[in-house]
Formats: structure tokens, C-alpha cells, sequence
């Protein structure tokens, strides 16, 4: 079943690499399309060629990332006031369509008892569907609309995958070990509380300096939190995992690196100071880091 | 003796991100390169990659829902949410700013996601804040003005991040189903986002008092009459 919705999406993707190639607006349509192509492959053959092929593919999809060759193009839009006027027509109803994805994904989940991920899968091709029917937009404008929000993510939204990739070669290298290794050179016999402060404020910590959460988490995890607290300690993996990457996002709040999040918007607010957002964010931020620290040793062991 | 060789990985990391090289490039020479150093064959690292790339298929599936978004968008989505946040009441800018985190933190948990600083911060929540803090006092100094900014900025990211783990197709609860189950345990969506829940009820706690103090420091101007700019 899951296998379907990752068809769907793989051919999803290769429309939107279809409409790129002819986007005559996107001076990188060339490359944009082909991103999304071997991608939408990668989704579609995935099951079925040799793991060596993907890779390759990876290895493409990479090589067009950082050469640049992505841009953004045109979508056959209409402009803020068509949309001011429709939002007056449509009002609160614009949100119900939205609302069948989160409400869907958790029913499914409950009443099926299979995996929320086809339940997510299945609730936003309902979702498109109750958009199409709401506003009588095409099939075809659907696609660019898509197309439109995933060239604005852009190399980005492979970016999960990749670093799912990356924590596995690390694990294969012995990084946990290493990383176990020192931390219990550091603190040799450290009780819970300290191992549950050693992974939350790691995660933190590795986050200001990588600006990416997601990033230290495939790090941090599979060097600290899985050994010494999901393993070692009998953590619940959940409750670690979630409240961990929450401890990463007390990082986020304090770090130069995460620039969207903190040095574009002072410079879009014309602030004086770039770093006067960070300023702002620290103190609440350590604050955040407290009590995911507490809420893990509480409800995790 | 302990084998600092798997560290390297870290390392190329750290160094590649903070020099702003491109992340994808990052990440696969450090996988690369880590994977040579434990001693694994270039084919059978391609074809590690292809296979947790392929096995991780599901962290994408959030390209199933853009479609969807983008057609509300196209009819007005982030228009109706800008009206309904201008109604927003508040009698002072700290409020202004904590109900709109509150708004972000519901609707970001329910997987929509409408905030931003460039769609909602700079045209709407800091000048409404702004002009709250105004109300029946004299104009704001600049110090003043950059302080409730960036208490703005701030909250729209305080929302965004403590309710995004509360939406069961977040990307964040996917990742962390992938890496741990790469590592032998099998999570279920449904077990997961629960647990983000707590921390995002703390968050809004933390920044109601954030907001709090700002209005506070507001209040007791440093020298209001010596302080002409």
C-alpha cells in the first residue's frame, strides 16, 4: 500500500519536472527539471533497480544542487489581487481543505491500525481533491501551484533522505562508539540525569554550530542518544528522539548559522543590530532547553 | 584506546557548513569519506546510499501535500489568515505578539504552515505591535522600536519550531522515525507526535512571560523626557 503513495508521489514529481522543462520563464529550467526527474525516478524505481543505481542518482541530484543549476520560474499566476478578492469569496472555508490532513493522517491511524504514513499519503490526495472542488482549479494549474511551493524549497526537500543516509554511514563507521566513548571519559560515572543532559544540550549545542538541527540530530543521536540512553538506559525511543529534536530547535533560536531563521529577518525588519534577534531569543531559549532536559528525564525512563 | 578516525565525518561537517558550502555537497563527502575511512568499498557505499535513500522515501512525503497548498494559496489561504491575524486584539504589544505566536503554534502543529517573517512579521505583527505599544504614550524610542521588532522575529519562530513536531507528518517526526529506525527501532507516527506536546504548551508559557517582560520594560522608559531622537 505505502509502496502506491510512493509511486504517486514519483509521478507527481515527474509532472512537475514535465511542466519545469517547459517553463520557458526559468532561465534553469534545463536543470530544475532534471532535479526533479531523477528524483521523481528515484521515487518510482526506487523498489526496483539496484541500490548502486540510486546512489548514482544521488549523485546527480547532488552535483545539480551545488553547481547551481536550480532556479526558480513561472506558474501561471494571478497576482496578490485576484487572491485578496477570492479570499473574500472563500473566506474561512480556505482552511477547512487544509484541515483534512492532520485530522485524516491521526483517524486513519486510529481506525485502520495501519502505519499514519499511508494515512498521510491517502488524506492529502483527499486534501487536493477538496481544494480542486472548492475552488474549480484544474488538475493541471494544481500541478503548478505544487511545482511553485516545491521549487521555493528547492535541492532542500531531499534533504531528510540525505541525512537519513548519512547518520547510517555513520553508524557503519562506529561513530556511536567514539562518541560514547568520550562522553564516558568525561563523565565516568554519570547517573540519568546527567546522560539525559549530555545528549539534550549536545543536540542543542551541535545545532549552533552546524545551524541545522536535523543535522546534529543524525549526529547526536546516533552518538549519544541511542547508545547511552535509549540502549544503555532503557529510554523510551520516542519520547527521546522527539523531545531531543526539540532541544535541537532551543539551539536554533541561538545561532547565527540557522540565518533564515534569525539574521534575515533583522535585516527585513531593519533592525540595527543583525544578532539583536539571537539577543532576544537566548535567555527563552536556554529557558526551552530546562525543561526539555526535565521533560525527558521524566517521561522517558 | 579509543578510535577517533569515525570522527572525521563531524568534522567535514562543522567545516563545510560554517565555510557556507553547499549542504547536500557537505553531507555526501562526509558520508563519503567516512564510509572510506571504516573501510567500505566505494560500490558498496553508493549502494548504502541508494538503499537508505530509497528505504527513506517516506521523509519526502510531504511533497504529496504541496499541491493542495499551493491551490488554497492561489485562492487566498495566506490573505484570509493576514485578516484574521489584523484582528487580532491587543491592548499592548507584548499581547499583540504572544497571541500571535499562540496562533502560529496551533496552526503549525495542525501542519499548516502560514507564519513567516517575510508573509506576516514585517507587514503585519511588528507594525500592529508597534502601534499597541504607542497607544496613550509617547512615540517609541528607537531602541525601543528595535527591541519590540525583534521580539516579533522572535515569535513567529518560537511558534514555528515548538509546534511543528506536534503535526504527525512533520518532517522533524519523520527524520527521527528514519535515523532511529535505521538503528534497529521501529517507531510509529502516532506513538510520536505526543510527545511533542508538553514542550509546546511550556514554549507558549516561556513566551507569554518573554512578552510579559517586554511590556514591562516598556513601561519604565530609561529617561523618557532626556531621550529625544
Amino acid at each position: 500500500m505505502l509502496e502506491y503513495i510512493y509511486q504517486a508521489t514519483g509521478l507527481l514529481l515527474i509532472a512537475f519536472a514535465v511542466q519545469s522543462f517547459s517553463d520557458t520563464g526559468n532561465e534553469k529550467r534545463i536543470g530544475t527539471g532534471l532535479f526533479w526527474l531523477i528524483y521523481g525516478l528515484s521515487f518510482c524505481l526506487g523498489e526496483f533497480i539496484p541500490d548502486w543505481i540510486t546512489g548514482i542518482m544521488v549523485l546527480a541530484l547532488t552535483i545539480i544542487a551545488s553547481a547551481g543549476f536550480m532556479g526558480i520560474g513561472t506558474y501561471n499566476g494571478t497576482g496578490d489581487d485576484f487572491a485578496n478578492k477570492q479570499a473574500k469569496t472563500f473566506g474561512n472555508r480556505l482552511f477547512l481543505p487544509a484541515l483534512i490532513v492532520p485530522i485524516g493522517t491521526i483517524l486513519w491511524n486510529t481506525l485502520t491500525g495501519t502505519s499514519a504514513l499511508i494515512g498521510l499519503g491517502v488524506s492529502s490526495v483527499v486534501a487536493l481533491i477538496a481544494a480542486m472542488w472548492l475552488t474549480k482549479c484544474s488538475p493541471k494549474q494544481s500541478s503548478q501551484e505544487g511545482r511553485r511551493l516545491l521549487d521555493t524549497i528547492g535541492w532542500a526537500a531531499i534533504l531528510s533522505q540525505f541525512l537519513a543516509a548519512l547518520g547510517y554511514l555513520f553508524n557503519q563507521a562506529g561513530i556511536g562508539e567514539t562518541v560514547s566513548h568520550i562522553v564516558q571519559l568525561i563523565i565516568p560515572d554519570g547517573s540519568l540525569l546527567i546522560y539525559v543532559m549530555a545528549y539534550t544540550c549536545g543536540m542543542a549545542l551541535f545545532t549552533i554550530i552546524m545551524g541545522n538541527a536535523f543535522a546534529a540530530f543524525a549526529v547526536i543521536t546516533t552518538g549519544i542518544g541511542l547508545p547511552l540512553l535509549i540502549i544503555g538506559q532503557n529510554g523510551n525511543p520516542a519520547i527521546v528522539g522527539v523531545i531531543g529534536m526539540l532541544s535541537g530547535y532551543c539551539g536554533t533560536l541561538m545561532t547565527p548559522m540557522a540565518a533564515n531563521f534569525n539574521i534575515v529577518p533583522a535585516a527585513l525588519l531593519e533592525l540595527e543590530n543583525k544578532n539583536h534577534v539571537i539577543i532576544v531569543q537566548f535567555f527563552p531559549g536556554l529557558v526551552m532547553l530546562a525543561i526539555n532536559t526535565s521533560l525527558m528525564y521524566f517521561l522517558a525512563f | 584506546m579509543i578510535n577517533y578516525w569515525p570522527l572525521i565525518g563531524v568534522g567535514i561537517i562543522t567545516i563545510g557548513l560554517a565555510l557556507r558550502l553547499n549542504t547536500l555537497l557537505v553531507i555526501l563527502t562526509a558520508g563519503v569519506v567516512t564510509g572510506l575511512i571504516a573501510d567500505i568499498a566505494i560500490m558498496d557505499i553508493l549502494s548504502t546510499l541508494g538503499a537508505s535513500f530509497t528505504k527513506n522515501r517516506y521523509m519526502s512525503l510531504f511533497i504529496l501535500v504541496l499541491p493542495m497548498i499551493g491551490v488554497l494559496e492561489r485562492y487566498g489561504l495566506r490573505q484570509r489568515a493576514e485578516t484574521l491575524i489584523s484582528t487580532i486584539k491587543g491592548a499592548s504589544a507584548g499581547r499583540v505578539i504572544f497571541l500571535y505566536a499562540l496562533l502560529r503554534t496551533i496552526t503549525v502543529g495542525l501542519g499548516l504552515n502560514l507564519g513567516g517573517h517575510p508573509s506576516m512579521i514585517r507587514p503585519l505583527v511588528a507594525p500592529m505591535a508597534e502601534a499597541a505599544a504607542e497607544k496613550g504614550r509617547t512615540p517609541l524610542s528607537k531602541k525601543e522600536t528595535m527591541q519590540i521588532r525583534a521580539l516579533s522575529a522572535a515569535s513567529d519562530n518560537f511558534g514555528n519550531f515548538f509546534g511543528q513536531l506536534i503535526f504527525i507528518g512533520a518532517g522533524g517526526l519523520l527524520l527521527i522515525k528514519g535515523v532511529l529506525s535505521d538503528n534497529g527501532f521501529e517507531l510509529e507516527l502516532g506513538d510520536m507526535y505526543v510527545w511533542a506536546i508538553p514542550t509546546g504548551i511550556a514554549s507558549l508559557i516561556v513566551f507569554f512571560f518573554t512578552a510579559k517582560i517586554g511590556d514591562l520594560r516598556l513601561k519604565n522608559p530609561e529617561q523618557p523626557q532626556a531621550d529625544k531622537e
